[in-house]
Order: structure tokens, then C-alpha cells, then sequence
């Protein structure tokens, strides 16, 4: 139940690809991340459709392989 | 989701004006993410109802269908929707979580 770093951001950059993102693994035990999301994509959308093209980036991984990712996105 | 959870839940978030679906209570919160919500919902001193998705398996995963959410905890003030644990931080931080109580004429601490 934990994910590489690597392979979040991967996901993001599939569903995004102009995104920058910067990712923390805060607890260094590869199930708490703290992400930060910036793309063009976000432009005009509410926070609660900006966070969900993160979520649905990682193709319903959230809340299952991964147990937490605080996400922030920005608009660029 | 079942015709019973989904009345469930309709029936939680017309009749409590701010809902927060959580894990644990807000006495007992068994989840860092719950626990900060609900504290900031104290702060404001809103009066708020705190659903327990752990003590129903099919109201843990129905609440994250009902609102095309994966996560919990949830946020529904007046029936809608207003985000999980990261946006809802935000919000609070940036003082629109006050304003979306005011517009919704919720009584919170100013």
C-alpha cells in the first residue's frame, strides 16, 4: 500500500502535461505526499474541479494504494 | 450505491446545514485529516453534525460516489458540496470559508 514518488508524478504529467509539480514525501514512508500543481488546465475551474483532474489523473489510486496526498493546485 | 445509503446521506446534508463526513467523531476524530477539520469548524464555533463513515462500510464508499470524491473527510454546508481536506484548509486560511458561511447566513464566530 505505498507509491513511488516517481510514479504520482508520471501519472499528473499524463493527465497534464504542461503541469509543473513539486512533490513531498512528508512522513518518508511513501504513503504521505504533499503535492503542489500548477498548469494552465486549472484556469477558470473551481478548486473542487482542480483537485479532481489531480485525483483522476492517478486513475483512482487515491484513497486506495495511496492513503494520503494533500494536493494544492494553482492556475498558471 | 444502494437506494438506502444514498437517502442516507440526502437526509444528513438537508437536514444538518453543515455536514462534515469523517472518520471517527468530532470528540473522538480517528483520522489527522478529520481532526483538522473539525477543529477548524470548532474554532469558528459552527454548529456542525459529524458523521462517522467508519461505523457503515456501505456510507464510507457511498459518500465518495454521492460525491464523486475520493476522500474523506467531506464538507457539505446547505447541501452542497464544498470540498475535502485540502481545499477546505485553504479556505479557511484565506478567509473564504467565512464568506461562504456568511453568504449561506450560517452563524459562526467573526
Amino acid at each position: 500500500m505505498a507509491m513511488d514518488l516517481k510514479e504520482i508524478e508520471t501519472l499528473i504529467k499524463e493527465a497534464l502535461p504542461d503541469a509543473i509539480i513539486e512533490i513531498q514525501d512528508l512522513a518518508g514512508d511513501g504513503n504521505h505526499y504533499s503535492a503542489t500543481v500548477t498548469s494552465g488546465e486549472f484556469s477558470g475551474k473551481s478548486k473542487i474541479e482542480q483537485h479532481k483532474l489531480v485525483y483522476n489523473s492517478l486513475k483512482g489510486k487515491m484513497g486506495n494504494e495511496l492513503h494520503a496526498l494533500a494536493i494544492k493546485t494553482k492556475e498558471q | 450505491m444502494d437506494q438506502e445509503t444514498k437517502d442516507l446521506i440526502n437526509n444528513e446534508i438537508t437536514n444538518n446545514e453543515v455536514c462534515l463526513f469523517m472518520k471517527g467523531t468530532p470528540d473522538a476524530p480517528q483520522c489527522g485529516f478529520s481532526m483538522a477539520i473539525s477543529n477548524m469548524l470548532k474554532i469558528l464555533e459552527v454548529k456542525y453534525k459529524g458523521i462517522n463513515v467508519l461505523e457503515t462500510q456501505s456510507l464510507r464508499e457511498g459518500i465518495k460516489k454521492f460525491s464523486d470524491w475520493p476522500t474523506i473527510p467531506q464538507v457539505y454546508i446547505k447541501g452542497e458540496f464544498i470540498g475535502g481536506c485540502d481545499i477546505v484548509k485553504e479556505m479557511y486560511e484565506n478567509g473564504e470559508l467565512k464568506k461562504i458561511l456568511e453568504n449561506k447566513g450560517i452563524n459562526f464566530k467573526k
